[in-house]
């Protein structure tokens, strides 16, 4: 009973708040970061150096009127933002924050659920959350909006092939679907798959940078030309929604980079003698480090670039993504067979 | 089935989609009527007029001193190029001689004001396109002008920093030095926001052949300044009909060969390399002497009426007046300003472009509604 | 015991969001109804032990066919039925008509388990959790030519859309 339901219980509860916990203070990151590449301060008066301010951002979402425009689709307005945040949130049930602990002698996996298909589970949850930035568009009744969420939804479908298709070589070079065995076949293997699998982490970075809106394919929430989007008309909590789930999904997509390239929680240089010392720091930890180093990078990267236009976008998608990623799905099919000989 | 029949079944609306007077991205209020086929612009309607003040009216009835500072208002990024084109308009209307070390402060501070100018201009470009750092980057430089033209006549943005005749008072002690050393700064950040933005692919494919517009065309149009010139056509008025000291300054102009949105942005650019140059010649043989000429106590130019252009950092600003010899006021006052003239070439640039380029060519263009409207 | 309530709690659920499918006056909500409608038979697929094709149903029908389908709604203006919806008679017979293949079928297929109870793959249950595995050999084994041929019509139908939907030939 234990095993079945008071343990997967409080560890949904501890990543659920973890998750939350992370994207309020993602946000104040991504302010700071921005603020020190800009040659700013970012926020400086909520607490010591702005610490306070998500919750201050929380509270003001929370008491601020909620809008429902008076021609909008109540009922698809109310469940879009909900379409958008539940697949962000339960797309971290596979994700392997580390291996197995022992916790009062009993051992427990620092994972909700190991399922065997748990790569395609990512997928399969992402594709669920195009239906909210769509329908919000479309529910709004409005042309700003609408505009918008055709531009994410024809975005999100075209990234989502060349990212699914990078998990396709990183499967054949680990051999399995399940994310746990494939940060231990990294193990086996030596070297993580961001070496050994360079085209896929890059196809996968990009795509997964357009996957989740950020600069520089923030396109369907390009306030400069399309005032802000699919949520231009949401206010209030239902905008806090879209929000969270927008960081929620620059999350998961770091995480799920950490677990397919970067070795998921396994200590770096384990061959170097002197640096076995690295290995005594707990595995959750590295994991943590590992992600906000690539959450970073998505940071570092909206502070640099500017924005590409639709139709560049869908054809760097289309023309150079996808074919790149397939010719890496083949040679990673050849080199796998030759070597197997 | 034959394609007719498909287009009919599949038929799509045109969407008109108003970009404006309330929107991020255009600048102030103007209204820009969309006619979209999906995200393709079929034509574009421009609607000005949300910022009219009656610039040229309120001036019939202020003498001509008081006009200087209305004319702060006009393009108010770059108050002292205005103020640089009425008072000289005046000064030929009344036949003035000003002293030379004027002319030399004022084409230092035309050429600052120049480089604010464009600073704005590149920042707000930049930020339409999605590089937010840039517009933060040439902020901080801007800053440093406002800080010099503080120094100077105590204002940040409405300088009323010129008089007829001259300038209201002389360099404050030090401050050319200031001066030059903002130059180096500024050399040097050049560097910095190009390394952002001038081999960036992104900012190359999202500027590169957008809004061509051929020199034939843009000459047609009536285009001015840093557009005209990135369409190949070397048209500066400082070297055409100098005014000021420009007579006395060494200085390229800076033309394209495409046209489009990107030459534009190099011209720009490079105009803020030569307003480096100039600012330095100007500095370095500045005369000594007055900076007021021998002025009336009561201005009332003889009848008449005079055109004068000025090389704006927008383009030819040019101030028509026409005194009946009666009053201390015009009788009519015009401004042709740039940016109203420049804007009449958005519809033409736009069309067939997609709405994400309607931004970045409004930011081309490089307008400000306070002069447009006026 | 648990099993079979989920079951038949889900069997329901796909059954009325089915009929919500086709009597949902606004097509957008139809449509909703539909990726509800599929998410239930993805969690039916779930129930019994093959969570590969639970996946797969998500990934294609609810993440990307429906989505399309979504598109064509919102751009195209459905504010009049085309022709053929119209006639009430013609629309009737036509149900008829797909009714009576379905029924057809399913009896067909009832009909067959009697005939040879051991034809077609082997029940899921014995499979283990590793089916991704006996998927990829079904498919590129056993079927190999049923399924290239497949993705072959499949081929040969997206360039006759697109041929057709291009403006200029």
């Amino acid at each position: 009973m234990i095993d079945l339901l008071v343990i997967p219980l409080i560890k949904i509860v501890i990543v659920l708040t973890g998750v939350l916990i992370t994207v309020m203070y993602l946000v104040l990151l991504e302010r700071k970061v921005q603020a020190w590449v800009q040659v700013r301060l970012g926020p400086m008066r909520v607490g010591p150096h702005g610490v306070l301010q998500p919750i201050a951002d929380v509270l003001k979402l929370f008491i601020k009127e909620d809008v429902t425009p008076v021609r909008a689709d109540k009922f698809v307005f109310t469940l879009a933002p909900i379409i958008v945040l539940v697949p962000a949130i339960i797309a971290f049930a596979v994700i392997p924050f580390g291996s197995t602990v022992s916790i009062f002698g009993k051992p427990v996996p620092l994972y909700v659920a190991d399922i065997n298909v748990g790569l395609l589970y990512v997928v399969a949850v992402a594709s669920i959350g195009v239906y909210g930035i769509i329908l919000a568009g479309w529910s709004s009744n409005s042309k700003y909006p609408l505009l918008g969420g055709l531009r994410s939804s024809a975005q999100l479908i075209s990234y989502e092939l060349a990212v699914t298709l990078t998990f396709v070589s990183v499967i054949l070079a680990s051999g399995s679907l399940s994310m746990v065995d494939i940060v231990t076949a990294q193990r086996a293997n030596g070297v993580w798959f961001a070496f050994v699998q360079p085209v896929s982490l890059f196809v996968y970075f990009v795509g997964g940078l357009a996957e989740t809106n950020r600069a520089p394919f923030d396109l369907p929430e390009a306030e400069q030309e399309l005032v802000a989007g699919f949520h231009t008309e949401y206010s209030g909590m239902r905008f806090a929604l879209f929000f969270l789930a927008e960081y929620a999904n620059m999350i998961v997509v770091s995480a799920v980079a950490t677990t397919l390239f970067f070795g998921g929680w396994l200590a770096p240089f384990p061959t170097v003698p002197f640096l076995r010392v690295l290995g005594y720091v707990p595995g959750w930890m590295w994991f943590v480090v590992k992600t906000f180093l690539v959450l970073y990078v998505f940071l570092w990267i909206r502070a640099t670039l500017p924005r590409y236009r639709y139709d560049q976008l869908m054809r760097l998608g289309w023309k150079i993504l996808i074919p790149l990623a397939i010719a890496n799905v083949i040679v990673t099919a050849v080199v796998k067979v030759a070597l197997s000989y | 089935m034959e394609p007719d029949v498909a287009r009919q079944m599949f038929d799509t609306d045109e969407l008109v989609i108003n970009m404006g007077p309330q929107h991020p991205a255009t600048h102030g209020v103007l209204r820009v009527v969309l006619k979209l086929d999906g995200e393709k612009v079929v034509d574009a309607d421009v609607v000005i007029g949300y910022l009219h003040r009656g610039v040229e009216k309120l001036s019939e009835n202020r003498d001509f001193t008081q006009i200087v500072l209305l004319t702060d208002r006009l393009d108010y990024v770059a108050s002292a190029a205005a103020n640089l084109a009425y008072v000289e308009t005046v000064e030929k209307l009344l036949s003035l001689e000003v002293p030379r070390r004027a002319k030399y402060l004022r084409t230092i501070l035309a050429e600052l004001q120049r480089l604010a100018s464009h600073l704005v201009w590149l920042g707000s470009h930049a930020m339409d396109i999605g590089a937010v750092t840039v517009f933060l980057y040439c902020l901080r430089e801007r800053e440093l002008i406002l800080d010099l033209f503080e120094e100077f006549c105590g204002a940040r943005l409405t300088y009323n920093s010129m008089r007829i005749g001259g300038l209201p008072q002389d360099l404050p002690p030090g401050w050319d030095r200031k001066a030059l050393q903002f130059c180096d700064i500024q050399i040097e950040k050049l560097a910095e926001y190009e390394t952002l933005l001038t081999h960036n692919r992104i900012w190359l494919e999202r500027t590169r052949n957008i809004g061509v517009i051929s020199a034939a065309d843009a000459v047609a149009v009536g285009l001015c300044g840093p557009p005209l010139r990135g369409s190949g056509v070397a048209r500066d008025v400082r070297k055409d009909e100098p005014y000021a000291a420009y007579a006395e300054m060494e200085f390229d102009v800076p033309v394209g060969t495409r046209g489009d949105t990107y030459d534009r942005y190099l011209v720009r650019l490079e105009e803020m390399r030569q307003s480096v140059r100039i600012i330095r010649q100007a500095i370095g043989g500045l005369p000594e002497g007055p900076v007021m000429g021998k002025v009336p106590r009561l201005i009332k130019p003889p009848a008449g009426e005079t055109y004068h252009a000025n090389e704006s950092p927008k383009g030819e600003l040019g101030f028509f007046i026409a005194s009946d010899g009666k009053s201390t006021s015009p009788y009519r006052l015009r401004v042709r300003p740039p940016s109203f003239c420049n804007l009449q070439a958005l519809p033409r640039l736009v069309r067939g472009h997609l709405v994400a380029d309607v931004i970045a060519l409004i930011g081309t263009i490089d307008i400000v509604l306070g002069e447009v409207d006026r | 015991m648990g099993q079979e309530v989920a079951f038949y709690t889900l069997a329901a659920l796909i059954l009325g969001f089915g009929v919500l499918v086709v009597t949902a006056r606004n097509t957008v909500h139809s449509i909703l109804f539909l990726v509800a409608d599929f998410l239930c038979i993805a969690a039916l697929y779930v129930l019994q032990g093959a969570p590969f094709l639970a996946v797969i149903q998500v990934v294609v029908y609810a993440g990307g066919i429906v989505v399309l389908y979504l598109f064509v709604v919102m751009l195209v203006n459905l504010k009049r039925p085309p022709e053929a919806h119209r006639d009430r008679r013609r629309r009737g017979r036509l149900g008829v008509v797909c009714a009576l293949v379905v029924l057809v079928e399913m009896v067909a297929i009832t009909a067959y388990k009697y005939v040879s109870p051991t034809a077609g793959l082997p029940p899921v249950t014995t499979m283990g959790p590793n089916n991704v595995a006996l998927v990829g050999a079904a498919l590129y084994q056993d079927y190999l030519v049923p399924f290239e041929l497949a993705s072959m019509l499949l081929l040969v139908a997206m360039v006759g859309a697109i041929v057709l939907a291009r403006r200029e030939l």
